[in-house]
């Protein structure tokens, strides 16, 4: 328990007694730790309501902040912490905004000293201390989801399938070849093959910097699953020390079309389709 | 065996985790440029620590890659360790098999990176774990 029921009635009086003179001081900590970086009207609103809501709390008896009377100042610290994780801030200086408080308490009991202020205080401390890990915590939720939503942004973005011709598409793969992305990969590629109804799918790898054997049994995979679907796969892309690379591995690609760049590939695709030649043909009799 | 002098402290990167396979890959790839490695020799020792890099990570649940430049006074080269304590290989011939697998990949990695590097060297006991030790020296 953090503190008893009698302490934070104590708490409460403090903070509603002494209510102006207490959010300024604490605001004017607060701005001086965010350097103006938030305006101060947006952290003035946020210590009032933070402040409003600790005197709400505390008046209801809280005694821990986990506890069922602590529902509506947990609210208003995990918003606190989610728009300061949004805007960029660090995690301290997140923190700092609730800590500050303890220094804001500290000198308004300085005042008028008598032989319970130093236990109260330990025990206001304990409060805000429990309110100071909320915060990092949901700071961090809020971060770690972050990083989830951009992870899987960034699997989108990388990961494009292309139509480059009548019945040609093609996937530039940029990047590590994990088994997220592999997969990934290949359900795009398959559905643009329905749906474009290509008979023709080049996998480009230029921008893929190391080819590995797990890299490669993804691509084969991915090339078996298109002739399943009746499409045939060209691998572009092939840089030399690559080639070599995969020599050294001993990876073979059998019968599968390879070339050294994009436009081979797509060359190679028109020649078997009648493309090329029909347009040499062309030139021929005009 | 390999042989020569290390140059500067080695830099550890523990294996734990698919990012970590990346992550050692970029480690291989910084020190082999700084050792001016030529391309195909840097995307040769990248693949080959890629591969045992993974080996580490599946089949010895996880361990340590120690990446070091080193000197043998005629040529440079890199040195990276592969250690886990994982359970070891119990016919290493076998493993060295090409098309040899007991995790459902191609069955190339161990003995594709062995043709990737200059010198290869694996200690490994039943129950213990494994030391892979390859080095790649510039031409």
């Amino acid at each position: 328990m953090a503190l008893s029921a009698e302490e934070s009635g104590r708490l409460a009086r403090l903070l509603s007694e002494h209510a102006d003179r207490l959010t300024q001081r604490w605001t004017e900590r607060v701005g001086a730790s965010l350097r103006g970086r938030l305006s101060q009207a947006e952290f003035a609103r946020q210590v009032q309501e933070l402040h409003r809501s600790m005197i709400d709390a505390t008046r209801n008896g809280l005694t821990e902040l986990s506890a069922e009377q602590g529902g509506e100042l947990r609210a208003v610290l995990a918003e606190l912490s989610r728009g300061r994780a949004r805007q960029g801030f660090t995690a301290t200086e997140t923190a700092i905004s609730v800590f500050a408080v303890k220094d804001v308490l500290l000198e308004l009991m300085e005042e008028s000293p008598d032989a319970g202020t130093l236990r109260d205080f330990v025990a206001f401390s304990a409060l805000i201390d429990q309110m100071g890990l909320f915060t990092f915590e949901s700071f961090v939720r809020t971060r770690e989801s972050l990083i989830a939503d951009q992870a899987e942004q960034l699997l989108e973005l990388s990961t494009p399938v292309v139509k480059i011709w009548e019945g040609v598409v093609a996937v530039p793969l940029v990047g590590t070849l994990d088994s997220a992305r592999a997969q990934v990969v290949m359900e795009r590629l398959l559905q643009t093959l329905v749906d474009t109804g290509s008979p023709y799918a080049i996998i480009d790898i230029t921008g893929v910097p190391a080819v590995d054997t797990q890299v490669a049994q993804h691509i084969l995979k991915t090339v078996v699953a298109a002739r399943l679907m009746g499409a045939d796969c060209i691998i572009s892309g092939i840089r030399p020390q690559i080639a070599q690379t995969i020599v050294a591995l001993g990876i073979e690609f059998g019968d599968i079309a390879t070339k050294a760049s994009l436009a081979d590939a797509l060359r190679h695709v028109l020649r078997l389709t009648g493309v090329d030649s029909a347009r040499r043909h062309q030139r021929r009799e005009s | 065996m390999t042989a020569g002098v290390d140059l500067g402290a080695p830099q550890i990167q523990a294996i734990r985790s698919d990012d970590d396979v990346v992550r050692v890959r970029q480690l291989v790839r910084t020190v082999a440029v700084a050792a001016k490695l030529s391309l195909v020799d840097q995307t040769k020792l990248v693949t080959a620590a890629s591969e045992l890099a993974r080996n580490t990570l599946i089949y010895g649940g996880g361990g340590s890659a120690e990446v070091a430049s080193v000197d043998d006074g005629r040529r440079r080269g890199v040195r990276i360790v592969f250690a886990d304590s994982g359970p070891g290989i119990p016919d290493l011939d076998l493993a060295l098999t090409d098309g040899y697998t007991t995790g459902g990949g191609l069955g190339l990695g161990l003995s594709g990176a062995r043709r990737l590097v200059d010198d290869f060297d694996v200690v490994t006991a039943v129950g213990e774990g494994t030391r892979i030790t390859i080095t790649k020296w510039s031409r």
